[in-house]
């Protein structure tokens, strides 16, 4: 359904100079209908493998594949959540207008549009702010706002780029919990980068953990918690804390690894 | 909420005029070269009545027109192009550095070489100056889209045309709004320069006329009205932006709390 082989990503800095080398080598495969989150520690590239699996970057060498289909450009069936959501929403349409977005020009007729638009708005529990801009709703129904456009075009595939990423710890409980029951309602394969070892933990069926640069994947580690997930008695779960001492650990002994020597 | 009223610039304003009144009434021989404020709000009134000034305001309004609006044509494409565009830029970045600077009254004399006397040669002109304020701006709104906006269009599949029309150029509008701001004041200059360069109509024509022929009052009235015209103009354009750009204001607005 979702496979990475061997991909590899090279930045070549204007100034001259070595390459820098973000993904060595990374490879792993996602079953459909999956949760994946993505830890590593900080530079480690997630962001530019979530964008060579998008279609939206060209790596340096390996492939990406989509429905058996190699990614040479966005695939149809794929869409993209950034952390930006002030940024990715545009200022100038209404909510109802946003999630129209991504829905407009492709045949389907407006009134076919507005529903799909409004119950992908009830997915994510923002009926009655249709009408609202972004810019004056809090961070966190933003994202919202940024989650339902995706949805509305009902991808198989979402990957979002640490999407909880700017909003407040309480904020984020509430949207990893929203997420959860959105995705159990329209089973697409979500693959979720973020930075916080817990929030990988409890959204996801398997963690991948990186290296740090040249990144490559390396341990993939099955979260044996139940569903649904509690906020508060999945977080005091005892395997819940060894997972987490687990990543912290690789974690920990990545970044040290890669700290400047000490004089 | 209700516009405020700036009474203390209004104040300001009519001690102007007072002062005027009192100094061109009591400093001997000054009433000569200016007359009264009384004098001047006086013959404006006949001007106006009698249809000189409308006559002068249309030509210069039609001028206006085409020049500002073959600018914004002008100035909003080839930013857009530009903008899109660093190979494309680096080829006539040299000539825009060049030209952008020279005073726009210098492509008189050859915009007559090439249009003659008439309205073209006026209109070529006021949108030689124009398109600058607007290309630039549009160019700047253009590249600083940002990215996260490019690539959310991107992974929706969105084409290249869709992504021009409906993501890069809103994003850019309040800044090409900026340029078309600029841009006004700058046409009614070129207008006027031009119509005093050679004409034999429009404000521009007008006020120099009214000079030579020693209509002192009435020079002044038709001063008067120039500006009158640029602020009524400015005022209109600032309407039609709040409505079009309260989107830019709601939303900036909230980042600065």
């Amino acid at each position: 359904m979702l496979e990475v082989r061997s991909l590899q990503k090279a930045f070549h800095p204007l100034s001259g100079g070595a390459p820098l080398v973000a993904l060595g080598d990374v490879s792993f495969r996602v079953a459909p209908g999956q949760f994946i989150a993505i830890v590593g520690p900080s530079g480690c590239g997630k962001s530019t493998l979530l964008l060579c699996m998008a279609g939206l970057m060209r790596p340096t060498a390996g492939t990406v594949l989509v429905d058996g289909r190699v990614v040479s450009g966005p695939p149809e069936n794929l869409i993209v959540v950034f952390q930006e959501y002030n940024k990715s929403l545009m200022p100038w349409r209404t909510v109802l207008r946003n999630v129209r977005f991504g829905l407009e020009g492709r045949g389907q007729s407006s009134t076919e549009i507005d529903a799909e638009a409004r119950r992908a708005l009830d997915l994510v529990g923002l009926r009655g702010f249709e009408r609202h801009y972004p810019w004056e709703l809090s961070g966190g129904m933003q994202q919202r706002v940024a989650i339902a456009r995706a949805l509305a075009r009902r991808p198989a595939v979402l990957l979002m780029d640490e999407p909880f990423g700017s909003l407040d710890a309480l904020t984020r409980h509430e949207l990893e919990d929203a997420l959860l029951q959105v995705w159990g309602e329209v089973g697409a394969t979500i693959l979720f980068v973020t930075h916080d070892i817990e929030e990988a933990i409890y959204l996801a069926d398997r963690v991948h953990v990186l290296s740090g640069r040249p990144s490559r994947v390396l341990e993939q580690i099955e979260v044996a918690l139940p569903r649904p997930r509690h906020q508060l008695k999945t977080r005091e779960d005892g395997r819940f804390i060894a997972y987490r001492h687990q990543i912290y650990e690789l974690i920990s002994r990545e970044t040290a690894r890669h700290a400047p020597a000490s004089p | 909420m209700r516009p405020r009223v700036p009474w203390l610039g209004l104040a300001v304003l009519a001690g102007g005029l007072a002062a005027w009144e009192a100094l061109s009434r009591s400093v001997p021989g000054l009433g000569d070269y200016v007359p009264p404020a009384s004098r001047v709000l006086l013959t404006l009134g006949g001007i106006l009545a009698n249809g000189e000034l409308a006559a002068h305001v249309r030509a210069s309004l039609v001028r206006f027109a085409g020049g500002y609006a073959l600018a914004a044509a002008l100035g909003v494409g080839a930013g857009v192009l530009l903008g899109s565009s660093r190979l494309l830029y680096s080829f006539v970045e040299p000539l825009v550095e060049l030209l952008r600077p020279m005073p726009s009254p210098a492509t008189i004399p050859i915009a007559i070489l090439f249009f003659g006397i008439g309205d073209e040669m006026k209109i070529v002109v006021t949108a030689y100056a124009c398109t600058w304020p607007i290309l630039l701006n549009t160019l700047d709104g253009v590249r600083s889209v940002d990215r996260i906006l490019r690539r959310t269009a991107a992974t929706f599949r969105v084409g290249r045309w869709r992504t021009l029309f409906q993501v890069v150029i809103p994003a850019a509008s309040p800044q090409i709004a900026t340029g078309l701001r600029v841009s006004l004041a700058i046409a009614l200059i070129l207008v006027t320069t031009s119509e005093m360069v050679v004409a034999n109509d429009g404000l521009g024509f007008y006020i120099l006329d009214l000079q030579r022929s020693f209509r002192i009052p009435e020079m002044y009235a038709a001063i008067l009205a120039l500006a009158v015209l640029g602020y009524l103009l400015n005022r209109g354009f600032l309407a039609l932006d709040g409505w079009a750009m309260a989107w830019h204001r709601g939303a900036t607005r909230k980042e600065l709390l």
